[in-house]
């Protein structure tokens, strides 16, 4: 027997808060993280009480125990966290809650994310550190600190290597905030951005100018996992797991940036672990939502997943290529991290499931299969491949 | 222009102060930095070069890999122009830069370090450097980084 997920987990129900900007939210994170749990069980039309598993990723702080003494659950059965890899575990956790349902561990998973960086501190400011060791030791004195400052010399070295120009990341950019402005829930709705506005953007950590880095953001986002037999009540809200893998290449995390396959997001081994399970390639696919923590990451995660070879990257990352509904291969609908909201990715498998649907505020031409790339450059990464019932 | 700074540091004080962990495993680095010596690993039993530090060798799983003295001579990976600053001690402070170094000496392991000199000059990748001690004695506890600058270069 072939061990697979393949067609035998849908998503019956997707649902999030409002999404903020940080520190914006009147509610606390957990509250946050119930709304979403109870807003996707609504859109699945399930009672609450019936989940028995729940999955996160990014060390989640709403935990699994307390969420199902809040929400009355009748009995809790599957419990699992992705470990490491901040937003690289968004797909991760879809996965490992479908194989507690394939494994016969749980009946009803809920996968979500909440996040109230108001509330617990934010993930670029390092101030009121005194000493440090570890990984973080090779790299704070020298005033690599944040997030961008620790991913700018991956993304420099890929565009060194394969001669990649600044306009493929501005594209990624722009392609995010044309969807979010015909996306209400998105907090950068009503801001559009162009290329003087990208181009005169303060330059954060070269080669990111600031609008090459994603959000931060207070908000949450759920979806409920049923097996494939009972998805048939749901109808045409079931949106089917074809694939899913999540992990690292040799060495990827030997610190500091010491992995062998150093100009790569690290979706090297887990691609062809996705497509292999779905039994699909690239061409297959008809819309992407891939994570851009910063937009060369994008780049790579994309040529790793096979959509172009690196030194075509400057020809296929154009706007026109990557918007809705007709472009190449429309990317990040919703507006993703950038524009929508950074909901540490899990956004994006919420709007891979309305393509798949047929919902989204940016509907792809072709949404029969649709992919989520979750966190480049980390490790470990995940990505996921969803379709349409007749997909399976 | 770094030239116009008085400080004999190339990033104002106050960033974290890099210490061993609990249990020791880099300790003999950031002690080789402080008396001017760059120490990496090197397996005894299979000559894997290793950094950063582990306790097990990668290569054939020896434990406890030997610290070996290298010379802090290496050659440009990437490099990375910093303007928005992520923590207080460097407001106002303007850009500066990274650069991830690897040393073709040592089996090409890397390490990260600042380039000194000109924070706006153009960096090329593949650039010869050398290694610079900066002892941070002042400092609570006292500690010491390694910089680069450009071997072509005359004193920063």
């Amino acid at each position: 027997m072939t061990r697979s997920l393949k067609g035998q987990v849908a998503i019956v129900g997707i649902g999030e808060t409002p999404y903020y900007r940080h520190g914006k939210s009147p509610d606390s994170e957990f509250k946050l993280a119930l709304k979403a749990i109870l807003a996707a069980c609504a859109d699945a039309g399930i009672d609450p009480r019936d989940i028995d598993g729940f999955a996160s990723y990014g060390d989640d702080r709403s935990e699994t125990s307390r969420l199902a003494a809040a929400l009355g659950t009748r009995r809790l059965r599957s419990s699992t966290m992705q470990w490491g890899g901040g937003g690289g575990g968004c797909c991760a956790a879809v996965a490992n809650g479908a194989a507690a349902i394939v494994a016969g561990l749980a009946d009803c998973v809920v996968v979500f994310r909440s996040l109230a960086q108001g509330e617990h501190g934010r993930f670029g400011r390092t101030t009121g550190i005194d000493t440090i060791s570890g990984e973080k030791a090779w790299l704070m004195p020298y005033g690599v600190l944040a997030p961008p400052q620790r991913f700018a010399m991956r993304v420099q070295r890929f565009m060194h290597e394969h001669g990649v120009r600044q306009e493929a990341l501005r594209a990624i950019a722009m392609a995010s905030y044309h969807h979010a402005q015909s996306n209400p829930r998105a907090v950068m709705y009503g801001k559009p951005l162009d290329v003087e506005k990208y181009e005169s953007s303060r330059w954060i950590a070269e080669p990111f100018h600031l609008f090459d880095c994603c959000m931060e953001n207070d908000g949450a986002a759920a979806l409920i996992l049923m097996p494939a037999e009972r998805a048939q009540a749901f109808g045409d809200k079931a949106a089917f797991v074809l694939g899913a893998a999540a992990g690292s290449d040799h060495r990827f995390a030997a610190a500091p940036h010491n992995g062998p396959a150093y100009a790569s997001a690290n979706y090297r081994t887990v691609a062809p672990d996705l497509f292999r399970m779905a039994d699909m390639g690239p061409g297959d696919v008809g819309v992407v939502q891939s994570y851009e923590n910063f937009t060369g990451g994008v780049v790579m995660a994309l040529a790793e997943h096979g959509f172009f070879a690196p030194e075509d990257a400057n020809d296929f990352l154009t706007l026109d290529n990557l918007i809705a509904p007709n472009g190449r291969l429309p990317l990040n609908t919703s507006g993703g991290n950038l524009a929508e909201c950074y909901m540490h990715g899990f956004e994006l498998v919420l709007e891979a499931v309305r393509q798949v649907r047929g919902t989204s505020c940016n509907q792809a031409r072709r949404n029969d299969v649709a992919l989520v790339v979750g966190g480049p450059m980390v490790s470990p990464v995940s990505s996921l491949l969803l379709g349409s019932e007749a997909t399976r | 222009m770094k030239e116009t700074r008085t400080s004999p540091y190339y990033l104002p004080a106050g960033l974290p102060v890099p210490v061993a962990e609990p249990d020791g495993l880099s300790a003999p680095y950031w002690q080789g930095l402080r008396d001017n010596r760059l120490l990496v690993q090197r397996c005894a039993h299979c000559d894997t070069w290793q950094f950063g530090p582990e306790w097990i060798c990668h290569g054939c799983h020896a434990f406890d890999p030997a610290w070996t003295e290298v010379a802090p001579r290496g050659r440009i990976y990437s490099w990375e122009r910093i303007w928005h600053p992520s923590h207080n001690a460097l407001t106002s402070h303007g850009p500066y830069l990274a650069v991830l170094v690897e040393l073709p000496e040592a089996g090409h392991v890397r390490i990260v370090g600042n380039l000194l000199g000109d924070p706006l000059q153009t960096v090329t990748i593949g650039s010869e450097v050398e290694g610079v001690f900066e002892h941070h004695a002042d400092a609570d506890p006292p500690y010491s980084l390694l910089q680069w600058r450009l071997c072509s270069a005359v004193s920063p």
